[in-house]
C-alpha cells in the first residue's frame, strides 16, 4: 500500500468514509483494486475539511492511474435516479465510448468500449456493494483489459431539489499494446469523460433526451445531424 | 439553404449550407420569416466573444413558421412562432426557478467545459452565439432547428405581423428584464446608458413599471431622439459631463437606478476607455467597461445597478470601492426570455408596448454582410436591422420608405 492515501471524505448518506483513493494507488502498483471503508470514529488523519476525498489537493492524478470524482444534482427523486443508474445496459445511451453493456447475471456485466481505429476493448465488472437508493460500487474482475473500480452514491438534495449523484472512479491501463490503446482512450483526460457522461445522464433523466447541438454550418466536415465540438 | 455565416473578425458571408434536420424528439424546424441583427452580434463581428468558429451560422433573434416537428414537440405545422434566443429545457432546477438562461441542460456535454472553466459553471445554450453557449446554429438562415420546442417558442396569434412580435426573441424581454431588475419605486429616476435597441426598450419598460423619470445617455443624435420619443430626457455625453449632469438633474442625489445597456465595447474618448481598447487589441484585456464604471459612480447611495449589457471576461480598474461604500445592489444576467414572453405578447396585443419604432432597415439575407458593416459603422442611421429571407437581394427598405408607402 505504498503511497496509498486514505481519503477523509464524507459519505453523505451513511456516514461511512470512502477511501477509494487507496484503490487508485493500488491499481498503479499493479495490484487488485481495493475499496476500504472506515466506520467513523477518531482518525489519525489531520485534515479538517468537510469535503469529499476526491477534492483533496493530493488526490492521485496523472497518466498512470487516476481518481475521478464528480457530483451532479438531478431534479428527480432519489430512488428513480438510482434505478436508472442500476440498469447498466442503458449506459451506452449517455456514455460516449461505451458501445454495449451486457448482463452476465445479476452482479456481472460485460462492457464493450470503443477504442481508436475501429477497435474495441472489453472488460467485465462485478457489483461489490449495492444499497438500493443509496449506492452502487463495482470493480473490474481479473482478466479485464482495463483495471477499474467505481462507486455511484445517491443522496437527497436540499428539499425540492431532487438527488445528488456522486460518481467516484479509478482506473489504470494494463501493460502492452492494448494498454497503450486504452491509455490513449482514457488517460489523457479521464475526468473530462466522466464529467461529460454525467452531464448526459442528467440531461437524459431531466429532459428525456441527450442534448445535442447538431445543426448546419459552413464547415464541409460536419453533418447537421451530428454533434459538433 | 442560404445562411449568414461568421468567418472571422469583420468577415460575415452568405453561404449555401445543408438544411437542419430533426435530431431529438422535442425538436422542431422552422422556416424563418424574420430574423434581426442584434447589438450583441457586433461583439461577434468585432471578435470580442471567444469560441466562435469559421463557418458558424449567426442569428439569435428569430421567428418563423413551423414546418417539421419531432415526436414530442407540442407545436403543429403551420404555427407562427417567435423563438427565445436562450435555449432552455424547462425541467432542471434553474428552469423550475424561471432562471431560464441558466438552464443546466441546454449546453451540450461536448461544449459545456470551457464556460465551466471560465465562469465557474457552464452557461446555458443560445442560438448562433459561439461555442461557449452550445455551438448551436443561428437563425439568420432559411431554416432553423429548435431544441426543446415544447418549452421555448411563443405561438403568435393571427393578425400580429412579424415586426410587432419579432423582438420577443431577445431585445424586448432584455429591456424589460433590465427595468424589472431596477426594482423601481414611486418617484424613481432611472438612468439608461446606451440608446440601442435594448436601451430603448428598457426606457419604455421603466415607464411602464412606474418610473417617475428616465434619463437616457448616448452620443448618436438619432438614437437620442428615439429615446426622447419614448419620453426620456436625454444627455449627449459629448456635450456634458454625465455624472455632473445627472447629479444636477436629480437635485444632487443621483439616479435611483442605473442601467448599463452598453456592455463590453464602450464608445467614448475617455482615458480609461482608450487604455481598455489598447489592452483589448493587444490581448492584454478583454472587456471595456467604461460605461459600467460610470454607472457605478453615478448611481445614488443605496441605489440599484442593472446590467443587461454583455460582458465576457475580466474588467480592469473596476470601482469596487464605490460599489461597496455606496451600498449598491447589482442585478445582471442573460435574459430569462421564457419568463416574460407570454406576458409581453399580451401587452403588445393590447397596444401597451410599441415594438416597431426602432426598426430602421429591412433587407434580404443576401444583403446581410453589407448590413453588418452598416450596423457597425453607421450606428446613427442604422438603429435596428431586420432580415427577411423572402426579400430580394438589393431590395433594402428603410422605415421612412415604408412609412411613405403606408401613407
Amino acid at each position: 500500500m505504498a503511497g496509498a492515501k486514505s481519503g477523509s471524505g464524507n459519505d453523505l448518506t451513511t456516514g461511512q468514509r470512502v477511501a477509494i483513493g487507496a484503490g487508485a494507488a493500488a491499481a498503479v502498483a499493479g495490484a487488485a483494486l481495493l475499496f476500504t471503508r472506515k466506520s467513523g470514529g477518531p482518525s489519525d488523519d489531520k485534515r479538517i475539511s468537510d469535503a469529499p476525498s476526491w477534492t483533496l489537493r493530493d488526490t492521485p492524478t496523472g497518466d498512470k492511474g487516476a481518481l475521478i470524482g464528480r457530483s451532479v444534482t438531478i431534479n428527480l427523486p432519489r430512488r428513480e435516479v438510482y434505478d436508472r443508474w442500476r440498469d447498466f445496459t442503458r449506459f451506452p445511451d449517455f456514455m460516449d465510448n461505451v458501445r454495449s453493456v451486457e448482463k452476465l447475471g445479476d452482479r456481472r456485466s460485460r462492457w464493450t468500449i470503443e477504442a481508436p481505429a475501429g477497435k474495441t476493448v472489453e472488460l467485465v465488472t462485478e457489483i461489490i456493494h449495492d444499497v438500493p437508493g443509496e449506492r452502487i460500487a463495482w470493480k473490474s474482475v481479473e482478466g479485464s483489459e482495463i483495471i477499474t473500480a467505481g462507486q455511484a452514491m445517491f443522496s437527497d438534495a436540499p428539499p425540492g431539489r431532487g438527488t445528488v449523484v456522486q460518481l467516484v472512479m479509478t482506473y489504470a491501463p494494463p501493460a502492452g499494446a492494448i494498454g497503450k490503446l486504452v491509455a490513449k482512450l482514457f488517460q489523457r483526460e479521464p475526468a473530462i469523460q466522466a464529467r461529460r457522461d454525467l452531464r448526459r445522464f442528467k440531461q437524459l433523466l431531466e429532459t428525456g433526451e441527450v442534448t445535442v447541438n447538431a445543426s448546419p454550418s459552413a464547415r464541409k466536415s460536419e453533418s447537421p445531424t451530428e454533434a459538433r465540438i | 439553404m442560404r445562411a449568414v455565416t461568421w468567418h472571422g473578425r469583420h468577415d460575415v458571408r452568405v453561404d449555401s449550407v445543408p438544411d437542419p434536420e430533426i435530431v431529438n424528439p422535442r425538436d422542431c424546424i422552422i422556416k424563418i420569416t424574420s430574423t434581426a441583427i442584434c447589438g450583441s452580434d457586433l461583439h461577434l463581428y468585432d471578435g470580442y466573444i471567444p469560441g466562435m468558429r469559421a463557418g458558424d451560422i449567426l442569428g439569435h433573434e428569430n421567428m418563423g413558421e413551423v414546418v417539421e416537428v419531432g415526436a414530442k414537440s407540442t407545436l403543429k405545422k403551420g404555427q407562427r412562432v417567435v423563438i427565445p434566443f436562450t435555449i432552455s429545457c424547462g425541467s432542471c432546477f434553474f428552469c423550475s426557478k424561471q432562471q431560464f438562461s441558466a438552464c443546466d441542460n441546454s449546453n451540450p456535454a461536448e461544449t459545456a467545459d470551457p464556460s465551466e472553466i471560465a465562469y465557474g459553471h457552464s452557461m446555458g445554450g443560445a442560438f448562433g452565439y459561439a461555442h461557449l453557449t452550445g455551438g448551436y446554429a443561428g437563425g439568420q438562415a432559411e431554416y432553423l432547428r429548435v431544441p426543446y420546442s415544447d418549452v421555448g417558442p411563443i405561438v403568435i396569434p393571427d393578425g400580429l405581423e412579424d415586426d410587432k412580435v419579432l423582438f420577443l426573441s431577445d431585445i424586448l424581454p432584455t429591456g424589460w428584464q433590465a427595468a424589472v431588475n431596477c426594482d423601481i419605486e414611486p418617484g424613481d429616476t432611472v438612468a439608461v446608458w446606451g440608446c440601442g435597441p435594448v436601451g430603448l426598450f428598457a426606457i419604455q419598460s421603466a415607464f411602464v413599471l412606474g418610473a417617475h423619470r428616465v434619463i437616457a445617455i448616448d452620443h448618436f443624435p438619432r438614437r437620442l431622439q428615439l429615446a426622447k420619443s419614448m419620453g426620456a430626457e436625454i444627455l449627449n455625453y459629448e456635450e456634458v459631463d454625465v455624472r455632473d449632469a445627472l447629479n444636477e438633474m436629480t437635485g444632487g442625489i443621483g439616479p435611483d437606478a442605473c442601467i448599463d445597456a452598453v456592455g463590453m465595447e464602450s464608445h467614448g474618448m475617455s482615458v480609461d476607455n482608450i487604455a481598455d481598447t489598447i489592452k483589448a487589441h493587444t490581448y492584454l484585456g478583454t472587456d471595456r467597461p467604461h460605461a459600467l464604471r460610470q454607472v457605478i459612480l453615478a448611481c445614488r447611495k443605496g441605489g440599484r445597478v442593472s446590467i443587461p449589457g454583455v460582458y465576457g471576461g475580466m474588467a480592469d480598474k473596476f470601482p469596487i470601492g464605490a460599489l461597496m461604500e455606496k451600498g449598491l445592489t447589482v442585478k445582471s444576467g442573460q435574459t430569462h426570455v421564457q419568463k416574460f414572453g407570454r406576458k409581453l405578447l399580451e401587452m403588445i396585443g393590447e397596444g401597451k408596448l410599441d415594438t416597431t419604432f426602432l426598426i430602421s432597415h429591412r433587407s434580404s439575407l443576401e444583403d446581410a454582410p453589407d448590413m453588418y458593416r452598416h450596423w457597425h459603422d453607421e450606428q446613427n442611421d442604422y438603429t435596428k436591422i431586420v432580415l427577411k429571407p423572402d426579400m430580394a437581394k438589393g431590395d433594402i427598405k428603410t422605415t421612412k420608405e415604408l412609412a411613405d408607402v403606408d401613407a
